[in-house]
């Protein structure tokens, strides 16, 4: 065996052969036209443990050529073991260029958030997903939860929201908050903080969800309608914060509680450090931020 | 009361390969009538419960609904979809096992208001409240709203399956062996409870039993079923008292007495 001068040669462009990126990309296609429907698919093993995002690399895998620019977050950071590894997975195989800006991503692979800065016609959104169905802890049974959303029987996932409220006095489920897709299917959203269900509602971005361990994959195309499920007496509200980002003292974003000693020291940050960055970079300082501001990797050009 | 029918059966079969598991079974239903099907293990009773209820579906033979618009509606040629909002809205299905008939790890108030959530009722409100008046009207204290079943006795489980099929005001109600499994005193009140339930909400249903003293409570009218046939029917009183064929006597003197 001789050694390669480049990687590149030994894998098929983006890792999958071209007859699985066909299988998926039809799971992808019907997915789209059925708005919350989850389209079953032949999952293949990838490079990674089950639970890293193996769905959301395929649906990125089939849809991604040399063109485009890959932004990858992990619970909103650019810069988490997951996120580097999947950028960095993806620029060996298919060597497109990668980014952390979210405005200059075309396809942006996310587990469990959804970027701060507004998203634009032609920019694609693939969800790395845990547990496809929304129903699952309520009705083990797949046969049952099947003929459940297609008969639309849905008052189960009611059931889960008025347990909340009996035990906790408000709707308590904070993330995965199902959602009702064009008026038909109920959907889980992903594990993401229920803050982000509003920014999937008639988002001009494509949106598309993968779960490689359940070998599901759903689609929301843009415009498409996205409620939360909610009661009339306690209607539907996304999570509020009481202070803004301690580093660059953003309102209305979703904050993450970073632990700074062992002494009870905290400080909320922005989860979506690209956000961060930008509006630190703008002049915007909350009240712990460091004098100099570091420098993170922007974009980086195919090789 | 209607002078129609709410049920009719006819010739009700159900085969398993060449085995009978109820054969050539007619009868009709009326409104506010509890109807008993009592036999020993095996007779077939609960092979026609569950083929009228719908959720095994007969080799041969029909049965009718009358909707509550008043059409008839025959039930084995109704979609999927509408016979499972039938057993929702307008029927209810007490299981013998009330593990079988509740959702163990949701409170008992969440079961009984999952029917009401199922035909689209959205206030969290009038969902509790609901639910608070007919765990009442079962008998169970208002403050175990919010326990799951599984820390309920099996008396109260009971109790919560029969007000989780009845929120919804169904008509017609099946019963597989309701009182199977209690003890006698916890039985009793059961019964009791049973029996008012029905003649306060005019129900129909259809209890099946191997029990003939909860039949007798219970039912005007009983049918006696053997080796998947009936093979006596008529008044419930009519039936315990003056038996006919040799297997209802046979039934009827191996009651043991106290």
């Amino acid at each position: 065996m001789t050694a390669q001068p480049t990687d590149i040669a030994t894998y098929n462009f983006a890792y999958l052969d071209e007859q699985t990126k066909r299988m998926i990309r039809r799971a992808i296609l019907k997915g789209i036209a059925i708005p919350g429907y989850q389209v079953p698919f032949a999952s293949r093993e990838m490079p990674m443990p089950y639970g890293w995002g193996t769905g959301g690399v395929q649906v990125t895998a089939s849809i991604i050529g040399p063109d485009d620019v890959l932004k990858v977050i992990d619970q909103g950071a650019d810069d988490t073991t997951n996120a580097v590894s999947i950028r960095a997975f993806f620029r060996k195989v298919a060597n497109v260029a990668v980014t952390t800006e979210t405005a200059k991503a075309t396809i942006i692979q996310t587990r469990h958030r959804i970027p701060e800065h507004p998203l634009s016609s032609g920019q694609v959104l693939v969800y790395q997903v845990p547990i496809p169905e929304p129903l699952r802890f309520l009705e083990p049974r797949e046969t049952e939860t099947r003929k459940m959303h297609a008969l639309e029987e849905y008052g189960l996932m009611h059931v889960k929201l008025y347990e909340d409220i009996a035990r906790h006095g408000r709707i308590a489920t904070t993330y995965a908050y199902p959602v009702k897709v064009e008026g038909r299917y109920v959907m889980d959203p992903s594990p993401t903080p229920k803050f982000d269900n509003p920014k999937m509602h008639r988002s001009p971005a494509l949106q598309l969800f993968g779960a490689g361990r359940e070998k599901r994959i759903y689609a929301l195309p843009p415009f498409t309608d996205v409620v939360s499920l909610d009661f009339e007496d306690h209607p539907f509200e996304v999570q509020t914060f009481d202070q803004p980002c301690a580093l660059c003292a953003a309102e209305n974003v979703y904050l993450d509680e970073v632990i700074l000693d062992d002494h009870g020291g905290h400080m909320f940050v922005c989860s979506d450090t690209d956000h961060c960055e930008k509006r630190r970079e703008q002049g915007h300082r909350g009240h712990l931020a460091p004098e100099t501001p570091s420098a993170l990797e922007k974009t980086e050009p195919a090789q | 009361m209607s002078d129609e029918p709410l049920l009719r059966v006819s010739a009700l079969s159900k085969f398993y390969g060449s085995r009978v598991g109820c054969e050539n079974v007619t009868f009709d239903l009326w409104p506010g009538e509890v109807l008993a099907v009592v036999g020993e293990s095996g007779s077939g009773k609960t092979t026609l419960l569950n083929c009228l209820s719908t959720r095994l579906l007969p080799s041969s033979g029909t049965a009718t609904y009358r909707m509550r618009d008043g059409q008839f509606r025959e039930l084995y040629r109704m979609s999927e979809a509408d016979r499972r909002f039938l057993m929702r809205t307008d029927w209810g299905f007490v299981h013998q096992n009330p593990a079988d008939g509740l959702r163990m790890t949701v409170s008992a108030g969440a079961n009984v208001g999952e029917r009401l959530m199922a035909v689209g009722d959205r206030h969290y409100g009038k969902i509790r409240a609901t639910a608070v008046d007919w765990l009442s009207r079962v008998e169970i204290d208002e403050d175990r709203i919010d326990d799951e079943p599984r820390s309920f006795s099996g008396g109260m489980r009971q109790r919560l399956q029969i007000a989780r099929n009845l929120v919804t005001g169904p008509r017609l109600v099946f019963m597989d062996e309701p009182t199977g499994g209690l003890d006698v005193s916890v039985q009793a009140r059961l019964l009791d409870l049973l029996r008012g339930l029905v003649t306060d909400l005019g129900l129909a249903a259809i209890v099946v039993t191997h029990d003939l003293a909860v039949a007798r409570l219970l039912s005007q009218r009983m049918m006696v079923m053997k080796d998947g046939r009936v093979v006596e029917s008529g008044l419930t009183d009519r039936v315990l008292d003056d038996p006919r064929a040799p297997y209802t006597q046979l039934l009827v003197s191996s009651i043991l007495q106290v």
